[in-house]
């Protein structure tokens, strides 16, 4: 609604078309509206950190990006496809789940809880949706995922179930198992909020190297000095709206709407 | 540690040094109980041995007798066919059962009321005597139109038929509620970890939830495999020869009752004593990631262990790493 853009900002990578769009999202569960109409775009190689208190509906816009969530009313677009549906004259109809679950494959995501399946080793972690469900071969699937836990860190427990590991590093795996699809964005659902203390700087660290490697990110956390040094793009979300966005000096450091202002206030 | 206080207190001297030996908490009651029954028990056997009313020579004689064996046969291939039929039913039932489709869910419910509510030595003898409800079975158009197939009910209905429809509509009835139970105990987070990495819903299910529900699945399951080599006797009640109909048709005319009792139970305990051991090896492989390597303690643990360093198989996930 009033959201107080800094106009496309006409940095590098705005030029390209963007790899996320969302317009006029809206989701209701029940009685309760949790998203009032959102609007955003994320272009590719962008950082955008998504802040706001528990409830603002940060994490409902995130899942309906991978159509885990069925947004009520308006669209989101990855790479130029609509998600969940086909257009039809000047209707869209919905797709079958085969063809919504072809279309997440063009989005990773990394949850609080990270979700790593518990029957399965690290490396089984990470071939799995690779083989089964790109059809990619053992071979070529083992070396991607082991060069993906390289990455974070992690190839020397490769062969060990997810329960053997602390929670940053089955983070670090679920990062890595999101990375082997090679999406065109990343999705991260407050991902270090199950965390302990000290275990928060190592799956941050990776996220800033991701990062730093030009991946799209969208990111919902509570972590202001990763949004301060990492982010492009900070967006804050209000009751549903988004109510503030642009550079992290801006939202964080001189925030203009007031919820914005007293929520930053709370959480420095 | 002989110097320290030999008071007998929780309370130390805050200058003194505790001593540092540590003696476990006794349990002199557990010997003694211990000895009691291992009296009891040596009673019992001895009486059981000596009581000449056992015939012992008897179930010696008959234990490997010719029609026991095939009775056996005819109960241990009841109890896998019904079983493998009854757990393949009964997933289709729980699936149903968790369907958002109202019709399937609401036919599940219904399938599951009527043969779980009704005892399955009833059931054996109404489809014994369907032939007299229905003297032929055939496909026709419905309301009393042109019959397309048909054949005499008896016909089609041999003994074996009825006691393994009997068996597995009733078995499958209660797995359809072990499994569903068992697929509710994984939680949402997988499949939506599954989802979002973009498996479609079958391969969600065969690959994530199925194998995580499995190891709560698999222990009443055992249960339930036990329960039915030893309910498939009541099959005897429509003649078929099973392992109790076997022994019931040679104590008919010797009269050793007590001592046939004997050797059929020897045969089932065996069988259960086999596959209560299958099913703690199966529970460790679905069990694996969640006791992360450590063993549960228990009676079978240690000959399950000796058992594993036996089997020289290697195990699924010691593929070894590529890097």
């Amino acid at each position: 609604m009033s959201a107080t853009t800094s106009a496309p900002d006409g940095t590098d990578t705005s030029t390209a078309d963007p790899v996320v769009r969302i317009i006029d999202l809206h989701k209701s569960f029940g009685a309760v509206e949790v998203l009032k109409g959102v609007d955003l775009e994320v272009h590719r190689g962008q950082v955008v950190v998504i802040l706001g208190r528990s409830g603002s509906g940060k994490s409902t816009m995130l899942r309906c990006v991978n159509h885990l969530e069925r947004p009520s009313r308006g669209t989101v677009v990855v790479d130029g496809e609509v998600i969940g549906y086909r257009i039809k004259g000047d209707k869209l109809h919905e797709l079958s789940p085969s063809a919504i679950a072809k279309q997440r494959t063009r989005t990773g995501m990394v949850f609080q809880a990270y979700n790593l399946f518990p029957h399965m080793t690290v490396l089984e972690n990470l071939i799995e949706a690779p083989r089964r469900v790109k059809g990619v071969n053992r071979a070529e699937a083992v070396a991607d995922a082991m060069q993906a836990l390289e990455e974070v860190g992690m190839a020397h427990k490769a062969d060990v179930y997810p329960s053997t590991l602390s929670g940053g590093q089955q983070q670090r795996v679920a990062i890595a198992r999101a990375l082997v699809m090679k999406p065109s964005v990343m999705l991260f659902d407050e991902p270090t909020s199950a965390l302990d203390p000290e275990l928060v700087g190592e799956v941050l660290n990776v996220m800033k190297r991701l990062a730093t490697s030009g991946m799209t990110m969208m990111v919902v956390t509570h972590e202001i000095g990763f949004a301060r040094g990492v982010a492009d793009e900070v967006v804050f979300m209000s009751e549903g709206r988004l109510v503030e966005k642009g550079p992290p000096s801006q939202v964080i450091d001189s925030p203009v709407h007031e919820s914005t202002r007293t929520f930053i206030d709370s959480i420095l | 540690m002989k110097a320290a206080t030999v008071t007998d207190s929780t309370r130390v001297d805050p200058s003194a040094t505790p001593p540092s030996e540590l003696v476990p908490m006794r349990h002199p009651g557990r010997r003694l109980s211990a000895l009691l029954v291992l009296l009891v028990a040596a009673n019992l056997g001895y009486s059981v041995m000596t009581n000449d009313n056992f015939e012992w020579p008897v179930v010696g004689d008959y234990l490997f007798n010719p029609e026991i064996m095939a009775g056996l046969r005819t109960t241990l291939i009841l109890t896998v066919v019904s079983m493998t039929l009854g757990i393949t039913l009964g997933i289709v039932l729980a699936a149903c059962r968790m369907s958002e489709n109202r019709v399937l869910s609401t036919l599940s419910g219904a399938y599951l009321w009527f043969f779980r509510g009704t005892p399955l030595l009833v059931q054996l003898i109404f489809w014994f005597n369907l032939s007299a409800l229905y003297p032929r079975l055939s496909l026709s158009v419905p309301f009393g139109g042109p019959e397309l197939a048909g054949a005499a009910t008896n016909g089609v209905l041999n003994l074996w038929a009825v006691a393994v429809i009997g068996l597995t509509l009733n078995e499958s009835a209660y797995m359809a509620e072990i499994v569903r139970g068992g697929l509710l105990s994984v939680p949402r987070h997988q499949s939506e970890a599954a989802i979002a990495l973009g498996m479609n819903r079958w391969l969600t299910f065969r690959r994530v939830v199925l194998p995580q529900a499995l190891r709560v699945i698999v222990p009443p399951t055992g249960n339930q495999v036990i329960g039915m080599l030893k309910h498939s006797s009541l099959v005897s009640i429509i003649a078929l020869a099973d392992l109790l109909y076997s022994a019931q048709l040679i104590y008919s005319q010797n009269f050793r009752t007590i001592p046939l009792l004997v050797v059929i139970s020897i045969w089932y305990l065996v069988c259960t004593t086999v596959l209560s051991y299958a099913q703690s090896h199966i529970e460790r492989h679905y069990g694996r990631g969640v006791h992360a390597g450590g063993q549960r303690p228990g009676g079978l643990a240690k000959l399950r262990s000796l058992g594993s360093r036996l089997s020289q198989r290697s195990r699924p996930n010691d593929n070894p790493n590529p890097a």
